[in-house]
């Protein structure tokens, strides 16, 4: 479903992604691992097109969305949870959930009904439908930027470290919702610091080092890699 | 004793509905880009240079006032395309220059294709007109400011709180980028950000002009800088900052007038200013917090 050729990625001077290939089966998730540095969320913020790319080829579905600005990447069906949780927060819950389904606001009943579908699956949002965004908890905002993924009903979903920041207790909860999306059929991309989470519930996993891709496989395969395990993923 | 504050508190409240109107004209903008568009005076000059060539013809007046404000909104939108648009990605510095160069290319426009000398509006006879309020004589122009002011802002509330634009424009407003990641489109958020800030400085013009009755290439100046003072000492990001900031300001402006003895009105902005500075060493983000975690675009 989604092919990544060649990807380059730079901040100025400095090549963040130094040509990345990667691809995402439909209905897989796959993990990107990988120290600080890496290059896991420039690739993830690069193809949602919050970043410019260099150079290379993103394939969506056989099409080249590489060029695309961010509005219309999400329209093709690519949405995105970046790393830091960016609730708006002065909006409400329902007001968030709203927004991210504002490429079908001229449809109300899609849009009402994706809004239930990710209140039952998150209930704690239902909840808090009137509270403001900013008011929740870490854990509670990480469920609601999901859920705002959700409600744009991605043919992709690319996760940016869910678990950034929050306590272990939350970070399983968080994981267990996307073993449950996952279950459910939808393809994941997954950046992940948390590599022993993320690699109990990927297919397949990529470990990037300095920009670049290290190593790749099953997750199983990755997860068993004392080598790969002491280099990249710090232990 | 009681005429004199019912004259204070609708002096107060008319000035202050001129420059909250003024004020979020400018923070609206502001607000989405996180860049100042020193053309804004410039449209309330479009305005009235619109009312004064269309002297004359035989339209009624509130739809002569109907095309200058569309004409304000067309120019808002124009300096976006034309100052901001090309550059926004570029610098800060980039953008203000360009803004600066766009309001001085209107103002010579003003000033070689009409005229540097000032030139009469036409105004309808219900801004001359006076009435009577516990037997102090209030000009009607000023109740009407305040009536204009509070049903525009409270439509804008409801605009902002109930509509899908309004949600749009928030967010953009807190995270553009996110608001984009999510599908609303930066452009459009943007140009409606700009048409807005036009009919505010339309509407502002009507009745900046009323209480002036004629336009020079200059006349923006003024309600720019009150905007700008309104909106640093109210929160520069913030919608309801700048309302505050505006009735603050007017609150500071006449509370002056009416204090100061004869031989110090000429220095009545100085004081002004003096209270400003001292506000913003005590609350230097301003009154009002802006939006949480707003970024650059």
């Amino acid at each position: 479903m989604l092919r990544v050729e060649s990807l380059q990625v730079r901040y100025g001077a400095i090549a963040a992604v130094k040509g990345v290939d990667i691809a995402v089966r439909r209905g897989e998730l796959v993990a990107v691992l990988g120290a600080n540095g890496a290059g896991k969320s420039s690739t993830l913020l690069a193809i949602a097109g919050a970043l410019k790319v260099a150079s290379g080829r993103i394939f969506l579905e056989g099409e080249d969305v590489a060029s695309l600005t961010p509005e219309r990447i999400v329209r093709k069906g690519i949405a995105m949870v970046p790393e830091t949780r960016n609730v708006f927060a002065d909006l409400t819950v329902t007001e968030n959930l709203r927004l991210g389904a504002f490429i079908h606001r001229h449809d109300k009943r899609r849009t009402s009904a994706a809004i239930d579908e990710v209140m039952a699956l998150f209930t704690v949002l239902g909840e808090r439908a009137d509270q403001a965004a900013g008011t929740l908890s870490g854990g509670e905002q990480q469920q609601l930027v999901i859920a705002r993924a959700l409600v744009s009903d991605p043919k992709i979903l690319l996760l940016d470290e869910p678990s950034l920041g929050l306590a272990p207790t939350i970070v399983a909860k968080i994981f267990g919702l996307i073993e449950k999306l996952r279950e459910r059929g939808m393809t994941i991309l997954l950046v992940e610091q948390n590599a022993a989470q993320a690699l109990k519930c990927a297919d397949r996993a990529y470990v990037f080092s300095l920009g670049e891709v290290a190593a790749s496989g099953s997750a199983s395969e990755i997860a068993s890699n004392t080598d790969l395990e002491a280099i990249y993923l710090g232990k | 004793m009681l005429g004199t504050i019912i004259q204070f508190v609708i002096d107060v409240l008319s000035l202050g509905s001129l420059y909250a109107l003024m004020a979020l004209g400018l923070v609206i903008v502001y607000g989405i880009l996180k860049m100042v568009n020193f053309a804004y005076g410039e449209l309330i000059m479009v305005a009235g240079y619109s009312l004064y060539l269309l002297n004359g013809s035989p339209l009624p007046w509130l739809v002569m006032a109907v095309i200058a404000i569309v004409m304000a909104i067309l120019t808002g939108m124009l300096t976006e395309l034309v100052a901001f648009r090309p550059v926004r990605e570029k610098s800060v510095t980039a953008v203000l220059i360009t803004s600066f160069a766009f309001s001085t290319l209107l103002q010579n426009a003003a000033l070689l294709f009409i005229s540097p000398r000032a030139r009469t509006v036409p105004l309808p006879d219900i801004f001359t007109r006076t009435v009577e309020i516990a037997g102090v004589i209030i000009p009607l122009r000023n109740l009407l400011t305040i009536v204009c002011a509070v049903v525009l802002l409270a439509v804008f509330a409801l605009i902002l709180k109930r509509t899908m634009l309004g949600i749009a424009l928030r967010a953009a407003a807190s995270q553009f980028t996110m608001a984009r990641m999510l599908g609303v489109p930066a452009n459009l958020i943007i140009s409606v950000a700009f048409a807005i800030s036009g009919l505010f400085a339309g509407i502002v013009a009507m009745f900046w002009l009323g209480r002036i009755g004629s336009v020079v290439p200059g006349i923006g100046l003024e309600p720019l800088l009150v905007a700008f003072i309104a909106t640093v000492i109210g929160g520069m990001r913030s919608l309801v900052g700048a309302v505050v900031g505006g009735f603050l300001l007017a609150l500071i402006d006449v509370s002056l007038n009416y204090l100061l003895p004869q031989n110090l009105l000429q220095f009545r902005d100085a004081f002004t200013f003096t209270m400003v500075i001292v506000l913003l060493v005590l609350r230097p983000e301003g009154l009002v917090r802006g939006p949480a975690t707003g970024q650059r675009t």
